[in-house]
Parts: C-alpha cells; structure tokens; sequence
C-alpha cells in the first residue's frame, strides 16, 4: 500500500468514527447536504445539531490547517465558471436526490439501504463519465 | 445540550478525516473519477474504511432501543427509487466530475480562504435554495 492510500484508510475510518458517533450519539444520518440544504431557513432549536456539526467541520479544517498544512498543498485552479456551475448542480442535485457521498455513500452503504446504493453507483457513474468528458472535450 | 456537542465533535473528527484521506483535495478526488486515464484508487480506501467501519457499528447500535442521546431514531424511512433519487444524484456526480468538491469537503476548503472554495460553496447553497422553491415541480 502506498501512504496515500494508508492516509486515505485512516481518514476513511476516522469519517466511519463520526458518522457512528452521530448515528449512536443522537441516532442521526450524516448527511453534509441535508445538514446543510435543512439548516439554511429560519434559525430554530432543532437545528442546533446541524449549526454545530457545520461549526465542527470548520473547527476541524482550521485545525488540521494549522497542524498539517501541507495537506492544503494544491491549487484550485480551474476557471472560476467551473466551481460556480459545479457548486450550482451539487447543491440542487444533492437536495433533489436527498444525499450525496456522505449520506448515501458513507451511512446509506453500511445500513444497506438500496436506494443509497442506486444513488452511490449513480453519482460515481456519472462522475467518471464526466471526468471523462472534460478529458475528451477540454 | 448534549446532542449540539455531540455534533460538533462529529463535525470535527469528520473534518480532519476529509483533510488526513485527501477527500479535500479536488485534485486526488478527479483522479480518483479518472478511470480511463491515470486512476488514482486510493480514494477507494476512504469509502472502504469508513463504511466498513460502519456496517459492524450501524449493526450494533441500532440493536439498542435508542441513541445514547437522543430520546429516538431519525432515520430515513423512503424506500422507493424514484426519478428524484436517480436524476438528483446524476446532477452531483456530474457536478462532482466537474470541480472534483462535494459538500462536505466544499465546505472544508473555505478554510483555504481561496476565493473559489466561498464561489462553490455559495453556489452550493444557491443550489440547494433553488431546489427548496422548485421543490413541488417534482412531487407531480
């Protein structure tokens, strides 16, 4: 194995240590485009979990940027049209499809749900035909 | 109380798994997608880890009547693969394919303070308002 894929097994399992947290702590799914796309109206008590858990992702980047920041190392890079459409299509999509790589792909797979494993296969599907796409075109 | 702590502290370790897996890293992610090209797999080994991390503690825990914290379950209860499930989730991967960002790490590289990560993440949320006003085009 090389290290990329040992960093990538250990960040995986830590990403399996949160979401078991969660799903035991207050039997919740996490799912980062619902807990986002649910928290953006009317501030309320019951989305308290939500605010925190963005905080936490927030907290945990600053943090990791301080201690390792050569995992920041890269360029973002692509014409600024490129985040702008993606973001767009990510957003309404993951809303419109109730998840995205966390909900579906992380907690959805290990509860065996079928409609995360369509969605999974479905997201990476079309990912790979876009990545090939660009290649092709660009 | 507890489940706004219990939720941060999530939000944390889920956060340094992104940053420590190279989830974050929009680069590592295209190449992961690049499977006609130069396919870097070690991507595979996150979802690997994390969900076999899961299927042994999903298992255990929802054999217990309720969460530590949390008076009940709040789990999904669809079971139907509809068009909302399929072509919502052929919308992300293609907006996946084309930034190499999903949410979670969308939202991790504002950290950066890298003007595109704010662009992607604020059309994110654009995205997701736009679903919330056209949501009853799709319950026909």
């Amino acid at each position: 194995m090389t290290e990329s894929m040992v960093l990538a097994l250990i960040g995986g399992i830590l990403i399996g240590v949160s979401s078991t947290t969660m799903l035991g702590g207050i039997g919740r799914i996490t799912g980062i485009s619902g807990i986002l796309g649910l928290s953006l109206g009317k501030i309320k008590a019951e989305h308290f979990w939500r605010y925190t858990f963005l905080g936490g992702l927030i907290v945990g980047g600053i943090g990791m940027k301080i201690s390792n920041p050569e995992f920041f190392d890269y360029q973002l890079n692509l014409p600024v049209a490129h985040y702008i459409i993606a973001g767009l299509i990510v957003g309404y999509g993951t809303r419109l499809g109730s998840g995205c790589t966390s909900g579906h792909g992380v907690c959805g797979i290990s509860r065996t749900a079928k409609r995360s494993i369509l969605a999974t296969i479905t997201f990476m599907l079309f990912g790979i035909i876009t990545v090939a796409l660009k290649r092709a075109l660009l | 109380m507890k489940t706004t702590i219990v939720a941060f502290l999530s939000g944390i370790i889920f956060s340094v798994g992104l940053v420590i897996s190279g989830m974050v890293n929009p680069h590592k992610v295209i190449g992961f997608l690049d499977v006609f090209g130069e396919w870097d797999i070690s991507l595979m080994f996150v979802m690997g880890g994390a969900v076999s991390f899961n299927l042994i503690a999903f298992r255990l825990l929802t054999k217990r009547d309720k969460p530590f914290f949390s008076e009940n379950w709040h789990l999904p209860t669809a079971s139907d693969l509809d068009k909302k499930l399929l072509i919502g989730s052929a919308l992300f991967g293609i907006g996946w394919g084309i930034a190499g960002i999903c949410p979670g790490p969308g939202i991790v590289n504002l950290v950066t303070l890298k003007i595109e990560a704010f662009y992607f993440v604020l059309s994110m949320i654009m995205g997701m308002l736009l679903f919330h006003f056209t949501k009853s085009v799709w319950e026909k």
